[in-house]
């Protein structure tokens, strides 16, 4: 079997240079690739082009990036939870481009599926639709607008999940699963860090959520915090 | 009792929760927008058998976790600490969107700054002051059969959020068919306008025109909501 297993998020990330094009993984703090946000932290690369559905929150998950500066757009759905985002956005130091959440998953769906283009009726009607080819379907009993929007091309994608072996096997837990398996498919290069790491037999492969085929490179991350973004509990009665 | 103190008679964000609460059908899958839809949840009749989706990846959540028992893992399209249902399942964002898009989910809930009397819809964006993003709303509102606004009839300065034609930029376009406000229950009509269904209790007909920019179509004598 082949072996993917780098040492740590240092090794994983050695060769993300400035100005490229990373995909990474994560709804809201929920499944970010904590390691790796921290190792680019670090390693100190500028101009990023990041594409994830939220931008963390101003100290954790991408908006460690933003504070740095290290981030010189984002592409995202949702960006409401960090104020330095908002700041650099409004004052045009960060470039911004809002897609739907439904395009996103998609375009990188996409990337790892192999077509080149989808067609959505996310957008249309709206400035999301500007400049983009449109055409009518019937579906469902219906003929519709469609958008037509194109498979991401990035860098590197780097994902979080819960285990993984050392072939790249990936499984993911509960909703920290949300984009990080369609990101996966989606990079040049895969990074997964996983909360741990197994022998190549450790999973069941009917278990698997994504492929090894998908993942270049596979390290246990350290000291996960897990950050929630807004508890909410009920009293017991 | 009549003048300015109609404000006691509005309804309060759980009002208009459970009036859209009698919306939902037995056997219906519904999304529930961040928000007065989250509040939808809680006044769901015994008996009447859904399953809640959240964007994020579930099928079949449940209630928030009693204290001391959040998982960091799983959370709600809010990014609230939620439970899953016996039943449930746990999916990636594209086929999230993907039942989204097939419109097997039969229900939209979703909360709007302006929804114009042709059903389009604005939400995400205000230019130069607030910028949050679509989130998962465009797909939603694209693709949904059956779409249900939860909004404030007016804004804080007194102005009408039914409109002629939506002023902020759009999320969809002809895509609402029903309105529940704190003043009235509306459906949009595939011809243009907000027909007037019910009023909210101790509304008169008077108030809902006046708080109505768009054009608000009264047939007959209009009932008071039962809540």
């Amino acid at each position: 079997m082949i072996n993917r297993v780098v040492k740590n998020a240092e090794e994983a990330v050695k060769d993300i240079t400035d100005n490229m094009t990373l995909l990474v993984g994560g709804f809201g703090l929920c499944g970010i690739p904590e390691n790796s946000i921290s190792a680019l932290v670090k390693k100190g690369v500028k101009g990023l082009t990041c594409i994830s559905n939220n931008a963390g929150v101003d100290d954790f998950g991408l908006g460690l990036l933003l504070q740095t500066k290290q981030i010189r757009k984002m592409i995202s759905s949702y960006v409401g939870e960090n104020a330095e985002f908002e700041r650099q956005m409004l004052s045009g130091e960060l470039e911004v481009e809002l897609i739907p959440q439904g395009t996103l998953a998609t375009r990188c769906l996409a990337a790892g599926y192999g077509m080149p283009v989808i067609y959505t009726p996310a957008g249309v009607g709206t400035e999301v639709a500007i400049g983009k080819e449109t055409r009518k379907f019937n579906y469902n009993g219906e003929e519709k607008e469609y958008l037509m929007e194109h498979a991401f091309e990035a860098d590197f994608a780097i994902v979080k999940a819960w285990k993984g072996d050392t072939a790249g096997n990936l499984v993911f837990r509960s909703t920290a699963r949300n984009f990080n398996p369609m990101m996966a498919m989606a990079g040049k290069i895969t990074i997964a860090e996983v909360e741990e790491l197994v022998e190549v037999g450790g999973l069941d492969p009917d278990h698997i959520h994504t492929p090894g085929i998908y993942v270049h490179r596979i390290f246990q991350g350290e000291n996960y915090e897990k950050r929630i973004e807004q508890v909410t509990v009920r009293k017991r009665n | 009792m009549l003048s300015g103190s109609n404000h006691h008679f509005m309804l309060d964000k759980n009002g208009i929760a459970k009036r859209i609460a009698r919306e939902v059908k037995d056997g219906m899958y519904v999304n529930l927008g961040i928000g007065i839809p989250t509040l939808v949840a809680n006044y769901i009749p015994d008996g009447v058998n859904v399953v809640l989706q959240s964007e994020n990846g579930i099928l079949g959540m449940g209630p928030f976790p009693y204290e001391g028992e959040e998982d960091a893992d799983l959370i709600n399209a809010g990014k609230q600490t939620v439970t899953l249902l016996k039943g449930s399942s746990i999916f990636d964002s594209a086929m999230s969107f993907g039942m989204i898009r097939a419109q097997k989910v039969n229900l939209t809930i979703l909360g709007a700054m302006e929804v114009s009397e042709n059903g389009d819809i604005a939400n995400w964006k205000i230019p130069g002051k607030m910028v949050k993003g679509m989130g998962g709303a465009m797909d939603l509102v694209a693709s949904a059969r059956n779409i249900i606004v939860a909004m404030q009839h007016v804004n804080k300065a007194g102005e009408s959020k039914l409109l002629k034609q939506c002023s902020l930029p759009l999320t969809g376009v002809r895509c609402v068919k029903r309105i529940v406000t704190e003043l009235a229950a509306l459906e949009v009509v595939p011809e243009g306008g907000f027909k007037l269904l019910e009023r909210a209790p101790g509304v008169s007909v008077e108030q809902i025109k006046n708080a109505t920019e768009g054009k608000l179509i009264v047939e007959g004598e209009i009932p008071e909501m039962v809540l």
